[in-house]
């Protein structure tokens, strides 16, 4: 192997006509690409000398085959010199600062060391810009006016002064330009940044254009046999004929005005050459309408040759769908339709030790047909590496003539390990290995508690999935990306992976307060479960064994785990009634066995699972993982029992509640209009660093905001226990009181920026208000529920408020993908070294200690080295503060 | 011009100390690297300035980290380069 080398140096600098003719191979003069026999006409823009595209055919210059001509370039003479539109400002820059007649920079040489300081002084200022010159001024060296150079895009440049009274101006052509470029000395050139050396400024008006290599814009054969060229080609097809008839007019003497016309449509094509988008200039189109893609259109942009084709690549070995829920399989596990395991596969080296096994694999052909049936082989690469793709015609023959050295393809069997995906993979848990299921059906099926970390639902989403195909990649895969390996989230410490919606309503509605089992309840419930013998019955009813709810959420417990914590629903009570608590909030776990308290969304959701956290830091990974499934599987059968569903009837109150919260709007409303009129007396108090209008809005939003929690309130005590939503709210697993309060009770106050919505017309926000009206539905206050109906007025303020929150996700989202594309680009390389350091891979430290405590926060608890307070309490069995 | 305030009394500057050559020697050996490997800091920072350091000295940075309790960085001092 080569030893790496260290870049030296990189020198930027422009292609001078000089180079462009030496670099050339060609002189191309016909617009022509290929005869009617299909050969290339010479001179052309096909000549042979550029390189070959065809199979069979030599390259005149190289005499090498299409596979391995790397193309070569050649050169259009132009007619008359065309400005590039890529230096434009460059340009227009110099023209500014230079004299019109002698061509220096317009300062003196005291002027210059004044704003670039004198060699190697402190005070070091920057290169001379366009403003450190006034416009208009004499010029200090030959005493010529200097006159204005007005720029119009794309390219036109003019001279603009003022002769008796009235504005003149004249057209400057590209020639004058560049004459006026090729004047300018050296030396005034580096006191602008340019090194003359490789940068002469007249090298920005082109008087050569090269013609890149066929290779750069191959032309296609389309089914019907007729060649298609690209668009480059056609674009340099354009160039030639104007130019070639340029040159004709030219030396025909043809009037001034035709060869100016003739000059502009030559710059025209150039232009769109070069960059097709530039603004102020119709873009090229072809045939069909669709504008061409020119130089600049290659390189730019996502899909161009940086983004799209150089940072990140389409691969093989890879499939995507969409992805549905599957509870029955582990969270360590994928679904995979056979359709899919039938096409992707996993090289294998035949060897003595498993020949038998690949010679089956073989036999058994590229046609899987059910799940059940053993995987078969799609290709076999022989030793000289060349690939044969199996069929039913020659897997015999084939499983005959393998032998150790070749390398078998099989299919995707049940067990092979696969990177799973959804995109935007923005933190590393977005890529994890999963363990391959062949199922029927079309889509990828995932365990529900793996949806946090992808952050994937079901309404749709599609995932990606790559087969890992060397055996380092499987270790790879297996020991740092696998699922159990990512149950902790490096940023916060805490469990990702866990209970989502109904795990946690389910595993509440189990587990809270006291319920007893009969045995075939107890038997419905543990049937997944490794469990041997049921634990003894708490106490018997009419001669028949029971078992408490808590039994059966300790079946699934690891032994010996001991924990006390409050749960989701703890109301953090002044005085704590532990074990008497009436919401049973107060969790005991004491050696394996839950004691007291409700399991719900503290205990086992994902982002902060506490029980789960605790099983990683003291069983490991593999525990956890099971605990996951078992737990997963426990609450589902949990909530079959006696079903769990919501409504629109749920969301109903009584008469007497209905009652009491209009009679609570009203004195709202009432209380609103009192202070309003209050400030209209004058009366208001300001509060401090506040004015009248400020203090008045505060007082309003204050009032109204109580009136809607009231609501909440009253509607929360008519919904107990028994109605679903309040189930949900309190254990954690979706919505909140605050949701509930809208749907029964009433909406509240809209508003946008954090005040009440005062956009609108003159002085009110609707016509149906009179102007000037401070009141509380007048700005956007809703008394209605969901439940019971908007008025038109209020169905307008909700869209108002709803429309902020839509603004505002789809503004962040694009900002902080921006910024997380950038924060990619600038750590990608960064890596921990063995000594701890954090350093670039020139060695270069960044960190001199990996986040100054060189601590992995994945293994870490919640930021901290040591759990010392786990394990006080796993020993204790006691709560410490 | 120059004022009574000095940069480092302020709460939020962390210590800063230019280090002897010995120093940056054994420090260059501990980690195996060369000057050119440690994090720059210029010569006109604040900072800098007020412990005189001039460009090629080393300085230790001292803070105090609520995970690691004291944490030292080291930086090299280098003259602004011109724009």
């Amino acid at each position: 192997m080569t030893s790496p080398k260290r870049v030296g140096k990189i020198e930027f600098g422009l292609l001078s006509p000089k180079e462009l003719r030496k670099m050339s191979v060609r002189k191309i003069i016909w617009a022509d690409t290929y005869d009617d026999d299909g050969f290339p006409y010479p001179q052309g823009l096909m000549d042979l000398n550029l390189g070959v595209i065809d199979p069979g055919l030599r390259c005149k210059t190289c005499d090498q085959k299409a596979s391995d001509c790397p193309g070569h370039f050649g050169h259009i003479e132009l007619a008359k010199p065309v400005i590039h539109v890529g230096y434009t400002r460059l340009i227009r820059k110099l023209l500014r600062v230079t004299c019109r007649a002698c061509a220096r920079l317009l300062l003196t040489p005291e002027e210059v060391d004044r704003v670039i300081g004198t060699e190697e002084g402190d005070l070091a200022a920057e290169f001379i810009s366009e403003k450190d010159i006034k416009k208009e001024r004499v010029c200090p060296h030959c005493g010529e006016q200097q006159y204005k150079i007005n720029f119009e895009k794309p390219t036109t440049f003019s001279e603009m002064w003022v002769e008796d009274g009235r504005k003149v101006e004249h057209k400057l052509t590209p020639a004058d330009i560049r004459s006026r470029l090729e004047r300018i000395p050296d030396d005034d050139l580096r006191v602008l940044g340019i090194n003359a050396e490789v940068a002469r400024p007249e090298w920005t008006i082109l008087t050569v254009l090269p013609v890149p290599p066929v290779t750069m814009r191959p032309s296609i054969i389309l089914e019907n046999g007729q060649r298609s060229e690209d668009d480059l080609t056609h674009k340099l097809v354009d160039i030639i004929r104007i130019n070639q008839r340029f040159k004709e007019n030219q030396d025909a003497g043809a009037p001034q005005l035709i060869i100016e016309d003739l000059w502009e449509l030559l710059q025209y094509h150039v232009t769109t050459y070069l960059d097709n988008e530039v603004a102020g200039c119709p873009p090229a189109r072809h045939r069909s309408g669709r504008p061409l893609k020119t130089l600049s259109q290659r390189l730019k942009g996502k899909e161009g040759r940086f983004r799209g084709s150089l940072s990140g690549k389409r691969v093989n070995f890879s499939a995507r769908t969409v992805i549905s829920p599957d509870p029955n399989i582990s969270i360590t596990e994928v679904g995979i339709p056979l359709a899919i395991a039938n096409e992707m596969t996993i090289p294998v080296k035949v060897t003595p030790y498993n020949i038998e096994e690949l010679r089956q694999f073989i036999l058994n052909g590229p046609d899987r047909l059910t799940i059940k049936s053993p995987c078969g082989a799609n290709y076999v690469i022989r030793p000289d590496n060349r690939r044969m793709r199996l069929s039913d015609l020659n897997k015999d023959t084939v499983a005959e003539m393998v032998e150790p050295g070749w390398t078998v393809e099989r299919q995707l069997k049940d067990g092979d390990i696969v990177l799973f995906n959804r995109q935007p993979s923005l933190h590393r848990m977005s890529i994890m290995a999963h363990r391959a299921v062949i199922m029927d059906g079309k889509t990828f099926r995932l365990n529900p508690a793996v949806c946090p970390p992808y952050n994937a639902d079901f309404d749709g989403d599609e995932m990606n999935l790559h087969i890992p195909q060397t055996e380092e990649a499987r270790a790879e895969a297996e020991i740092l990306v696998s699922v159990q390996a990512n149950i902790l989230s490096p940023r916060t410490g805490g469990p990702i992976i866990g209970g989502i919606h109904d795990h946690i309503s389910g595993i509440f509605l189990l587990t809270h307060g006291v319920r007893w089992f009969t045995k075939s309840e107890m038997l419905y419930l543990l049937k997944h479960f490794p469990v041997e013998h049921l634990p003894p019955a708490d106490r018997e009813e009419n001669g028949e064994p029971r078992w408490t709810n808590k039994q059966v959420f300790s079946a699934i417990i690891p032994d010996g785990l001991n924990m006390v914590f409050h749960a989701t629903s703890c109301q953090n009570c002044e005085i704590c009634r532990r074990e008497m608590c009436e919401r049973d909030a107060f969790v005991r776990i004491r050696d394996g066995s839950l004691i007291s308290g409700t399991i719900d969304k503290k205990a086992i959701g994902a982002f902060d699972g506490q029980i789960l956290h605790r099983i990683i830091r003291q069983y490991g990974m593999k525990r956890a993982a099971q605990f996951i499934d078992d737990m997963t599987k426990l609450s589902i059968r949990a909530i079959m029992i006696d079903g769990f569903s919501f409504g629109i009837d749920d969301e109903d109150l009584s008469k007497t509640e209905y009652g009491q919260i209009d009679e609570i709007l009203d004195a709202a409303i009432q209380d609103v209009e009192r202070r309003i009129k209050i400030y209209l007396e004058g009366q208001l108090e300001p509060m401090p660093g506040r004015t009248l209008d400020e203090t008045l809005e505060m007082q309003i939003m204050q009032v109204l905001g109580k009136a809607r929690d009231r609501t909440g309130e009253i509607a929360g005590r008519h919904l107990g226990m028994n109605n679903s939503a309040v189930v949900m709210a309190v254990s954690g697993a979706r919505g909140s009181m605050l949701n509930l309060t809208q749907m029964a009770g009433c909406l509240g106050q809209q508003s946008v920026r954090g005040e009440r919505i005062v956009r609108g017309y003159d002085e009110r926000t609707l016509p149906h208000f009179k102007r000037a009206d401070r009141g509380a539905s007048a700005h956007g206050f809703i008394i209605n529920s969901y439940k019971s109906g908007l008025s038109p007025t209020e169905f307008f303020f909700h869209a108002i408020g709803g429309r902020e929150g839509l603004v505002d996700t789809a503004v962040r989202t694009s900002q902080s993908g921006y910024l997380q594309r950038r924060m990619i680009n600038a750590l990608q390389d960064l890596k921990v070294a063995y000594d701890g350091t954090v350093r670039t891979t020139g060695g270069r430290i960044i960190q001199f200690r990996y986040g100054e405590d060189g601590t992995d926060p994945a293994r870490s608890s919640f930021g901290d080295p040591v759990d010392v307070k786990g394990i006080i309490e796993n020993v204790l069995k006691e709560e410490v503060s | 011009m120059s004022s009574s305030f000095n940069v480092l009394n302020h709460t939020m500057v962390p210590d800063h100390q230019v280090m002897s050559e010995e120093e940056v020697r054994t420090l260059l050996s501990d980690y195996t690297i060369t000057l050119e490997q440690l994090p720059k800091i210029y010569q006109d920072d604040p900072a800098v300035k007020a412990i005189g350091g001039n460009a090629g000295d080393v300085i230790r940075i001292v803070r105090e980290s609520p995970t690691a309790g004291r944490a030292e960085s080291y930086r090299l001092v280098i003259r602004r380069p011109k724009k």
